[in-house]
């Protein structure tokens, strides 16, 4: 089936099946692979996209079912000439990562509770992060990164 | 997954068409897909009921508020006229899964599932909802039938949920701290007429609990409920917690879901 998607700003057609998961097509057909598969059962929250404002997990929604949308993957936050979304520098300078896996997820999940959230306290952001597990880092750094990607976002 | 059709259907009659012809109905997907994925079910075909407008909103209705079937969970947690007149259920609706899930699922897609540790069957019950279908309306009282079961016809259409404007209410949850359903959830309703109290995650599916709605029609404070007795019947256990354990969650549930609606 014809499926028609505007990834990171540029428009895709796609004939796909209809069984298609949409972080398939994102990893496998668009070769944007920085949307991780972690889980695999809409858990963990490493394939957290953004779909017409909202965030998402890509690994438990069907391509077909968000056709004519638009995506923005953690490819689609920094800017054309490389320069960091506030979000991703704030989760490098606070190092709210460790392995890394789950990060891609982490901060496009924090970018949407900023949309949405902007007055969110931390334990509001904990609470809200709470469809993103990480394993390595017990939450602290991540956290403030949020606090932190926020603010610059907002001052930016 | 096994593969499928995927209809994107404008209206219920062709969606109840496609569902008679053997297509499974997909709402947000939040537990359906899951479950595909694991090879659970084999439908030959989906139909997606996103694509029929009329099934998502929300009015107000005279004493009731009518949440179409394929309405978010957080649209239902942000709208004006939940917060404003049933708080409990927009509270409820703010905390199902992580957010994620919650821009996806959907009210009917919960109800019809009745996964017996869902948030928003407690709330249908004890808030004595009606189920409109696009062929009748269902009392909450005889819509769910146990685990995982609806009094739904295969091809029947949940079109919305209409909920009555109680006096005051509320919904707490203990979550099973690795899969965040509720291992138990108390949702607490205080009527003019009297008092509805449902159990979600303790048993087979959502029930409501008469020796509890007894006392709190009586005096509607959390002390209330300390002199009821929850019988382990009613219950079930498994690795997470024993019956007896689950039994005394429901009277701390309870209690706080009391307190919680008495501000």
């Amino acid at each position: 089936m014809q499926v028609q998607l505007t990834v990171n700003g540029k428009a895709h057609a796609l004939e796909l099946a209809p069984h298609t998961l949409l972080v398939q097509v994102l990893r496998e057909n668009l070769h944007l692979t920085g949307t991780h598969v972690g889980c695999d059962t809409a858990q963990c929250g490493a394939c957290t996209v953004i779909v017409d404002g909202q965030a998402i997990k890509s690994c438990n929604v069907l391509a077909a079912q968000v056709s004519g949308a638009r995506v923005t993957t953690i490819e689609g936050l920094a800017a054309s000439d490389g320069t960091m979304h506030p979000m991703q520098a704030a989760f490098k300078d606070c190092h709210g990562l460790q392995c890394g896996f789950c990060t891609s997820g982490m901060v496009m999940s924090a970018v949407d509770l900023c949309t949405h959230h902007p007055d969110a306290s931390e334990a509001e952001i904990r609470e809200l992060l709470e469809g993103n597990i990480c394993r390595c880092t017990g939450y602290q750094n991540i956290v403030r990164a949020v606090v932190q990607g926020r603010a610059a976002g907002q001052a930016g | 997954m096994y593969a499928f059709t995927y209809e994107r259907p404008a209206s219920t009659a062709e969606a109840a068409r496609l569902a008679g012809s053997g297509a499974k109905l997909l709402a947000g997907g939040q537990t359906l897909l899951a479950s595909l994925k694991l090879r659970l079910a084999n439908p030959a075909g989906l139909a997606d009921l996103a694509g029929i407008t009329e099934l998502a909103g929300i009015r107000r209705d005279g004493q009731t508020v009518v949440i179409g079937a394929m309405t978010r969970h957080a649209t239902v947690a942000t709208n004006a006229d939940v917060l404003s007149r049933i708080p409990a259920l927009a509270d409820l609706a703010g905390h199902i899964g992580d957010k994620q899930v919650r821009a996806m699922g959907t009210l009917g897609g919960s109800v019809a599932n009745n996964d017996p540790a869902a948030c928003y069957p407690s709330a249908v019950l004890a808030l004595g909802a009606s189920i409109e279908t696009d062929r009748r309306t269902i009392a909450a009282d005889d819509f769910f039938t146990g685990m995982f079961s609806t009094a739904l016809a295969e091809d029947e259409i949940i079109t919305a949920i209409r909920f009555p404007i109680p006096t005051r209410a509320a919904y707490v949850k203990f979550k099973q701290p690795a899969s965040r359903f509720a291992m138990v959830g108390v949702f607490v309703a205080q009527f003019g007429s009297g008092v509805r109290l449902a159990v979600t995650g303790g048993g087979n599916g959502v029930f409501r609990h008469a020796g509890l709605e007894a006392a709190l029609a009586k005096v509607f404070t959390p002390e209330a409920v300390a002199g009821v007795s929850i019988d382990a019947g009613d219950t079930n256990g498994d690795i997470h917690g024993s019956a007896a354990y689950r039994a005394n969650l429901v009277g701390v549930m309870a209690r706080r879901a009391v307190a919680k609606a008495l501000g």
